[in-house]
């Protein structure tokens, strides 16, 4: 892995998460006990702890449920991107993820509401993090 | 319930502001050795001990060691600003179960100087392992959280920015009669709305100042708390909920754990909300503060907004919040749990700056960590 400090230490329960994130995919979990869907990643399921739980793919398509501009962020590479979207979207399979609005949309366009879908941008060669932006 | 079983009987700062000369260790001395000098209760009285917030992960055996103590009770659950009304609700269990008689909760931190001397950012990012691998990597600075949750009720309810800095607007009016309060001068709305955005939709003038300085509060049994120097200050009711530690698992952004902190004090002192006289209410933020009031049943969800525009959270208005000007005016290093219980006890005593005619019932709610968690305590007067 890269060594900045704000990339993700990978593990064991997030391995498969973050290795389809370079593939441009989101995985999530579900519990085959109770059907719940959930994110982010444990290999048990938090609703029921069964330990019969399944990676899923996800349509990658949710609405904003709250968002942030960030203007100010003293730590770097943020100090140089601000300002930049923070997003909580809410997944068409139930969960919420917290990911970044896409760098190269407008701010300005970034809403509660809005239907997006989940992208992944490439940080670097080992990692790739998600992004929402405008349905296209 | 809680009866009368329990007193605040001792409650001091330390010195605040800035203050690069004093070690986080000697402001939590200052502040206990006050406390105690407060309540007439001498350092062999204190067989109870709660604190946490240092730098060490053994925080309560440091500072155990550190001040002589060897206590028979010792409690360090660290939940953010408000694990010191937490802390009252533990330590009245265990003086209640005759594990301690007299317990001391004691808090220092020097976040202001330590930014200047490049000892921590003026952030605190988490690092991005386990659970936080999921939000650290985005940016998501503390104010930014709250920023999600300010949003978040602004599109739901239609609050307004403007609001939000009526809340401000009141803490800098209570401040103002407070000589140590860093942050004395009125301010408007309009001197906040014009203030630097941060995260938006909070602007500068919404986030709490970052100070210096500590508190400690010490509690004793009810027949040790008749024999104190000052009258005894009851504690009737505890409450703590949590909530969430990364916001994509926060059920609803509009709902602070405050809601069930304040229904389980209220309910074991036999209180609601109309009984308060005086409000200390966890004010990292302004949002902090509204959604705090509508948690705890001042006014319904979504009202918050048009509850606060009209000033009424100042020490003249109708519901007397943060006396002492709170944390966006007076101090806050870091987690300001412990000044709540200050502020709400001199007021009980007929001590504070700002203080009101004869208050009986005090109530302060602290919120730590991103809105995480909530602790509730229901003070009384004799």
């Amino acid at each position: 892995m890269a060594s900045e400090w704000f990339h993700p230490i990978v593990d064991t329960e997030s391995e498969p998460f973050w290795t389809a994130a370079r593939e441009g995919k989101l995985l999530i979990k579900r519990c085959r006990s109770c059907s719940k869907t959930y994110y982010y990643p444990r290999h048990f399921c938090p609703a029921c702890w069964s330990g019969e739980t399944e990676w899923v793919s996800a349509s990658q398509l949710g609405t904003i449920y709250s968002c942030s501009a960030v203007h100010q962020n003293p730590a770097q590479p943020f100090n140089d991107l601000c300002p930049y979207g923070v997003v909580l979207v809410e997944l068409e399979e139930g969960p919420r993820m917290m990911v970044n609005w896409d760098f190269d949309v407008p701010l300005e366009l970034m809403q509660c509401g809005m239907p997006v879908e989940i992208a992944f941008r490439s940080v670097s060669e080992t990692l790739a993090l998600p992004i929402a932006r405008p349905r296209s | 319930m809680s009866g009368r079983s329990v007193a605040i009987v001792g409650a001091a700062e330390s010195d605040f502001g800035s203050v690069p000369h004093l070690t986080t260790f000697e402001i939590h001395a200052q502040a206990a050795t006050r406390a105690a000098v407060d309540s007439g209760l001498n350092k062999q009285d204190v067989d109870g001990l709660f604190t946490c917030g240092g730098f060490g992960a053994l925080h309560a055996l440091e500072m155990s060691e550190y001040l002589g103590l060897h206590p028979r009770f010792l409690g360090s659950t660290n939940v953010g600003g408000s694990s010191w009304e937490s802390f009252i609700e533990s330590a009245v269990l265990a003086i209640q179960a005759g594990k301690c008689n007299t317990a001391l909760l004691v808090y220092g931190a020097t976040p202001k100087s330590d930014v200047k001397r490049k000892l921590r950012s003026g952030d605190l990012a988490a690092m991005p392992r386990a659970i936080q691998q999921y939000e650290a990597p985005f940016g998501a600075t503390l104010i930014a959280k709250y920023a999600l949750i300010a949003r978040r009720h602004m599109y739901q309810y239609g609050t307004t920015p403007e609001q939000l800095a009526a809340i401000a607007v009141a803490m800098r009016k209570n401040a103002a009669r407070n000589p140590k309060a860093a942050m004395r001068e009125p301010i408007s709305v309009q001197d906040v709305m014009a203030s630097k955005m941060v995260a938006d939709p909070l602007r500068l003038l919404d986030c709490c100042l970052r100070t210096d300085g500590g508190g400690a509060v010490i509690v004793t049994r009810a027949d040790r708390a008749r024999d104190c120097k000052k009258p005894p200050v009851w504690v009737i009711g505890t409450g703590s909920a949590e909530s969430h530690a990364t916001m994509s698992q926060m059920e609803d952004l509009t709902i602070s754990p405050a809601k069930r902190s304040a229904a389980t004090a209220f309910s074991e002192a036999g209180i609601t909300a109309k009984d308060i006289d005086v409000l200390q209410c966890y004010d990292s933020f302004t949002i902090t503060v509204l959604l705090t009031l509508e948690a705890m049943g001042f006014c319904k969800p979504g009202e918050g907004g048009s509850f606060v525009e009209d000033g009424k959270l100042a020490w003249d208005g109708a519901l007397p919040t943060n006396t002492d000007g709170g944390g966006l005016s007076s101090n806050h290093p870091g987690m300001r749990g412990i000044f709540l219980l200050i502020e709400a006890t001199r007021q009980l005593r007929g001590e504070s700056t700002a203080q009101l005619n004869n208050p009986r019932i005090a109530v302060c709610t602290g919120t730590g960590g991103f809105m995480s968690h909530c602790g509730t305590v229901v003070l009384a007067k004799d």
